[in-house]
């Protein structure tokens, strides 16, 4: 059974068709990328995924349970975490407190009982830290650990998001352009993360992303989406060669 | 210059994260409980309406400087716990029962306001939470056979296991020992598992509801919380005034108590305890100095709101991090003793964050 299927999508704001008749579904343990144009739907077809928009129609079924029933707060408890476009740090915290937030749906004790700071909220506050510094050490970004995040340079923000997504221990990762804002050896390395992500974590990942050389190292298999339809879906070699891409990209000939 | 080894978790975890901790925070401790020995009864007094203070805006610190949400109205809360202390006396009950008793009926208020003012930010939560404050202060007025409206309110002494407390230093340990305790409490929040969500939802509501913080609830929470503690500092307002009355708990109390948190810095426990100490003390402090001055500019109506303006202004534009982050740099200017730069603080923003799906 697929890990992700989504059926049928839709989604229009007014009159505008955001998401028009989106099929697809993600097998365990493959990088599936979406790319497309700008304004072709794929950044509200994560958020409806992540459930932060309701589709008007359509099915998003995960594990063959749907997805629509749950809050944008229940999702991660289900082992799907996401990170942003732009940058979604807390921001007058350190790594380390944005991480551990990260551990939020692995907590177990109530909240009225944390004032007194017994030996089982110690215990699961070591355990937390352990996952944490796991995750730092695979990220590499121990030397920021200890750091605030409105001083750190942009490419750490995009690495210390993913480590907070991956606190979350997640089956399957949105990403919503890892790389953008990110300089070429960035970039790379990013898809040196995400291949790792994949390979030793065994998360599966879908993400969106506009850099090409990225979707070529790391992804699977990928769905080309424009004006919110879908143009086609494939090994990357086959989709970038597609007349109806190339279009879309690049407009008709004239 | 002091360098952390830090060789288990634990370090991180505690309170105290190292000796230098202790020995300061023990010795501020001890020599507040041995203020009474040196201390006469005024400054005393002085000294617990501080603490006062200090337990209100740590209240309010609560709620706006670690969850984000701007509160006008936490005179409100000052005025429930007051007055539900005092009904509690004046019925015969002791203490133990009367202070937790203000607490919770300023947590019930709290929980009233928080319900509806989780959907609300910014501007409009300000101007929410005044308004239930002025709900409130009418509410008192017009709930006379109670809180014996306009005429106001006299309020019984502090009974403890039958002893009735009138002297100054048992009102003064009553303070120091809730106070203590409330700092205990919110420190142990904020390294618990709620306190970081509270932080969460204050930065971003976006990403902490895409990592299972659940943001309505966590506003509440932290809105009763917020509330209990005020509703403290008002039980213990109430015996240090002797005699309450719903003017007392006015609009310009609810904005005293959230300009002390900004001037004593934001977000952090420390601000509340700094900022109550500043205007506490400036107001003693200004009085004080009335008569030394000249007459023609120490009897002038308006010299307290005057400063207190000015102060605030001050801070504003010279320190928006508040006295606590005053104290940072400073310290951190005698630790890194020949290396300070005074750029070490400057932080810039090297890119915008979305506004996307708020």
């Amino acid at each position: 059974m697929s890990l992700l299927a989504v059926q049928n999508l839709s989604l229009s704001f007014g009159g505008l068709k955001a998401v028009d008749d989106v099929s697809f579904s993600i097998e365990p343990g493959e990088v599936y990328a979406v790319i497309g144009p700008n304004g072709a739907g794929k950044s509200t077809l994560l958020n409806m995924i992540s459930r932060f928009y309701h589709p008007s129609r359509g099915e998003i079924l995960h594990d063959g349970k749907s997805l629509l029933e749950c809050d944008a707060s229940e999702i991660p408890a289900r082992g799907i975490a996401r990170t942003f476009q732009n940058i979604e740090l807390f921001e007058r915290a350190t790594v380390l407190q944005n991480l551990l937030v990260g551990r939020q749906v692995h907590n177990t004790v109530p909240d009225w009982r944390q004032f007194v700071f017994t030996p089982d909220i110690m215990r699961a506050e070591r355990e937390h830290r352990r996952k944490v510094e796991e995750i730092i050490d695979f990220l590499e970004i121990a030397h920021y650990r200890d750091m605030h995040v409105s001083g750190l340079p942009y490419g750490v923000c995009k690495k210390v998001e993913l480590a907070r997504a991956l606190a979350v221990e997640p089956e399957l990762l949105l990403l919503d352009e890892p790389a953008s804002g990110l300089n070429p050896e960035e970039t790379e390395e990013m898809g040196f993360w995400i291949d790792d992500i994949r390979r030793d974590l065994k998360i599966t990942v879908l993400m969106i992303e506009h850099d090409m050389s990225l979707v070529d190292e790391v992804a699977d298999r990928v769905l080309v989406l424009a004006n919110g339809r879908v143009l086609t879906e494939g090994k990357f070699d086959d989709v970038k060669s597609h007349p109806d891409v190339v279009r879309a990209y690049l407009g008709e000939t004239l | 210059m002091r360098v952390l080894f830090k060789q288990s978790y634990d370090q991180d975890i505690r309170i105290a994260k190292h000796r230098g901790h202790l020995i300061w925070y023990g010795l501020l401790l001890l020599s507040t409980l041995c203020a009474p020995l040196f201390v006469g009864s005024f400054y005393l007094g002085e000294l617990s309406r501080v603490m006062i203070l200090a337990l209100a805006g740590l209240g309010l610190m609560f709620v706006t400087g670690f969850t984000g949400q701007v509160s006008l109205g936490h005179a409100a809360f000052v005025a429930a716990g007051a007055y539900a202390n005092a009904w509690a006396l004046s019925r015969g009950w002791p203490s133990l029962a009367a202070i937790p008793f203000a607490g919770f009926v300023s947590m019930l208020c709290g929980l009233a306001v928080a319900v509806p003012a989780s959907r609300m930010s910014g501007i409009y939560l300000a101007i929410g939470t005044l308004a239930f404050a002025i709900i409130v202060e009418d509410g008192i007025i017009k709930l006379d056979g109670i809180t014996g409206g306009n005429r106001g309110m006299a309020v019984e002494a502090p009974v403890f296991l039958g002893f009735r407390m009138w002297e100054s230093w048992q009102l003064y340990y009553l303070c120091l020992f809730v106070l203590v305790a409330c700092i205990f409490a919110v420190l142990n929040f904020m390294r618990s598992p709620v306190g970081r969500a509270m932080i969460a939802v204050r930065d971003s509501e976006v990403s902490a509801r895409s990592l299972g913080v659940k943001v309505a609830r966590t506003k509440i929470f932290a809105f009763a919380v917020s509330a209990a503690i005020t509703g403290f500092a008002g039980a213990l307002f109430s015996h240090y005034l002797q005699f309450i009355s719903p003017e007392i708990f006015g609009v310009v109390l609810s904005i005293q108590l959230l300009l002390m948190i900004v001037v004593g810095g934001l977000g952090t426990v420390h601000g509340a305890i700094f900022g109550a100490a500043l205007v506490g003390l400036l107001e003693t402090g200004i009085n004080l100095a009335k008569d030394y001055l000249p007459p023609g500019i120490g009897s002038q109506p308006g010299l307290e709101p005057l400063l207190f303006g000015i102060i605030l202004v001050g801070f504003i534009l010279f320190e928006p991090q508040g006295v606590y982050g005053r104290w940072v740099k400073i310290r951190s200017y005698f630790e890194l003793f020949p290396l300070y730069r005074r750029k070490t603080f400057v932080r810039q923003r090297s890119y915008l964050k979305t506004d996307r799906m708020q």
